[in-house]
């Protein structure tokens, strides 16, 4: 048994969420459907942990579906860089799932929450997916099983706030014309390559030397993929989305969704054009993402300062978290992707956090809540409050916190190759952030009680996913190791690929 | 001049479509229409990749006694059947949620649907002063 389970990991990680979504599909019961939920997201956990041993000492582990060998058959690879979003997602995808029992009940129609349970395991299987695969084609496939069943989740919050409809639709028009430019790309590379397997792709395109048809392809693929990403001028879906979805769906989209598809940019950028490399990838990273990440640091940072709204205020601040991450992988230099990979982490486990805990005070006021109905809640809600602090600072980049750990590495990678100005520029963008922030402590703890509810009280069913994660905050940010020397690892991996 | 335009006709079809769908996505304020610009869109690319795989003269790859029989590439056709079934759920999502936004808003043209947000967002902001 166990050696035919660890033979087929990579499969398993990705059909075990996916098989769960369609039993739970037909369930009537919610309380069943969400143990069947909790019990896939564990299993795939448990399979992941397994998958890191596995890779730990095989670095590269290939496997071809139905025994078909590429370039014929798809191929899923998981090697040191992909296991990194593997890890995000599952461990996210878990604590999202316990997080979730209280707030579909709450949020969603008692009838639809067994099918939102489907719709929510569709997404992990979809992500999971996405970075396991190394067939571009299969790759647009688990792209639209992932937003198309986030769609449906953002459209459900429509119970609470009719505008999640309308977000929910502006998501669904924007990433499936983001899908269909990436499949653009990925046909004209075929066209020219007769080839879709990612390995493949790389050996054959520096045969095509400057290729007009390679050049368009590239083009739209980064294109599409960066409308996934919510890079900055693409990112108007995000906002809406993430602020009037059910809280646990902001929750898992929030640390998740965006990071695998700024993990397919690397793949895009280093693996599939990584042969050649100095052609196509390193000029729109430098002389296009650099200093759009740039401008997403700012833009995101501003929008969420003025933003009165508390979901909307961090998806915007979401926004200028990308511009970060980004910004490590346009550096294209070794410490700066492997900056991006820890804030990739950091940043999943910090949005996570603040999302759940927001969620948390917002329970029994059951409407949208914003700046001025916060006011004295943190005083009423101790340990809720407790966790927002933690993933608040965290947010700043204050240090014993992983969000410190990051900021250090991105600032020091930017030292390096581009000089003094841009560790300035991404400084004063954290003291911008921090303005944001503050607002929300003030609200919070300074404010007046000024709420009318009376019975307001802690939620005991959520501490366990909610002080986990603050727990993991506190603790990646004092013993850092673990993500540091991972991350380096993986953009090792990707730079050595580059010719 | 000629072999530029007939040679490369279905690209020009390809090219024409694609146009024609994005500028309905990007221009039109009904929702519905939106939806039948994207639907057009994806069409214009499934019309690509068959392009790609068709081989002039070649038959359907099935197995036969020839052994110098030419074929068209089977692969693009199955790639495009997967992607129709995504197109269709694609579709299938973006009519749910108009009938949704619809019952919601009574109307699916994109500007009223902002308006009406604004007076709610009004008189919201009216109530609350008081």
């Amino acid at each position: 048994m166990m050696p035919f389970i660890v033979k087929n990991l990579p499969i398993l990680i990705v059909i075990t969420p996916l098989m769960f979504s369609l039993i739970v599909a037909v369930l009537n019961n919610y309380r069943l459907a969400w143990t069947l939920s909790t019990f896939a997201s564990f299993l795939t956990m448990i399979f992941t942990i397994l998958l890191c041993f596995e890779v730990s000492y095989k670095s590269n582990i290939s496997y071809y579906l139905g025994n078909w060998p590429p370039p014929l058959g798809i191929e899923y690879v998981i090697d040191r860089i992909s296991i990194i979003p593997i890890m995000i997602v599952s461990v996210i995808g878990l604590i999202a799932t316990l997080f979730a029992h209280n707030f579909f009940t709450l949020e969603i129609d008692e009838k639809l929450v067994s099918k939102t349970y489907s719709l929510w395991l569709l997404t992990i299987a979809g992500l999971i997916g996405l970075i396991t695969t190394a067939d571009a084609f299969n790759l647009f496939v688990f792209l639209e099983i992932s937003s198309l069943s986030a769609v449906a989740l953002v459209a459900l919050g429509s119970k609470v706030d009719r505008k999640a409809l309308v977000a929910g639709y502006n998501y669904l028009i924007l990433g499936a014309v983001g899908a269909t430019f990436y499949v653009i790309g990925v046909g004209l590379l075929y066209g020219v390559t007769g080839t879709l397997n990612m390995g493949d792709l790389a050996q054959k395109i520096p045969a095509l030397g400057l290729n007009k048809s390679v050049i368009v392809a590239f083009t739209f693929m980064m294109l599409g993929i960066m409308v996934k990403a919510a890079v900055f001028p693409l990112h108007i879906w995000l906002p809406n989305a993430y602020a009037y979805a059910p809280s646990p769906v902001s929750v898992l989209l929030a640390a998740t969704a965006t990071k695998v598809s700024i993990y397919i940019i690397v793949r895009i950028s280093y693996t599939i054009f990584g042969s050649s490399y100095e052609i196509y990838s390193f000029e729109s990273l430098r002389y296009i993402l650099l200093y759009l990440a740039i401008l997403a640091m700012f833009a995101g940072t501003i929008m969420a300062i003025f933003e009165k709204d508390v979901k909307k205020l961090l998806a915007h601040s979401s926004v200028a978290q990308i511009g970060y991450i980004v910004l490590g992988i346009s550096l294209a230099t070794s410490p700066g992707i492997a900056s991006s990979f820890i804030h990739l982490i950091n940043h999943a486990l910090i949005k996570a956090g603040l999302f759940m805990s927001i969620a948390a005070m917002g329970y029994y006021t059951s409407k949208r809540i914003d700046v001025k109905t916060i006011a004295g809640l943190g005083r009423q809600l101790p340990i809720t409050f407790f966790s927002f602090i933690i993933c608040a600072l965290s947010l700043a980049g204050l240090p014993l916190t992983v969000g410190f750990i990051s900021k250090l590495y991105l600032i020091k990678a930017a030292y390096i190759s581009e000089g003094i100005w841009l560790p300035f520029l991404i400084l004063v963008s954290s003291a911008l952030s921090l303005i944001y922030i503050w607002k929300l402590i003030e609200g919070l703890w300074y404010n007046e009680k000024s709420l009318k509810i009376e019975k307001i009280k802690e939620l005991p069913e959520i501490y366990l996913p909610l002080l986990v994660i603050t727990f993991l905050n506190v603790y990646f940010g004092i013993d850092a190791g673990l993500i540091i020397d991972n991350s380096f690892i993986a953009s090792d991996a990707l730079m050595s690929g580059i010719k | 001049m000629i072999d530029q335009i007939f040679g490369v006709w279905n690209y020009w079809i390809v090219f024409i479509l694609m146009m024609i769908g994005l500028y309905i996505v990007i221009s039109k304020k009904s929702l519905l229409k939106k939806i039948v610009g994207l639907a057009i869109f994806q069409t214009s690319v499934f019309l690509l990749y068959i392009t790609f795989g068709k081989i002039a003269g070649g038959t359907a790859p099935i197995l036969t006694d020839n052994v110098n029989e030419i074929y068209s590439n089977p692969l693009p056709h199955v790639l495009i059947l997967t992607a129709i079934v995504v197109g269709v759920a694609t579709t299938a999502l973006g009519l749910a949620l108009t009938i949704r936004i619809n019952k919601a808003y009574g109307t699916i043209n994109e500007d009223e649907i902002s308006a009406s947000d604004l007076v709610e967002y009004h008189k919201k902001y009216l109530e609350d002063k008081k």
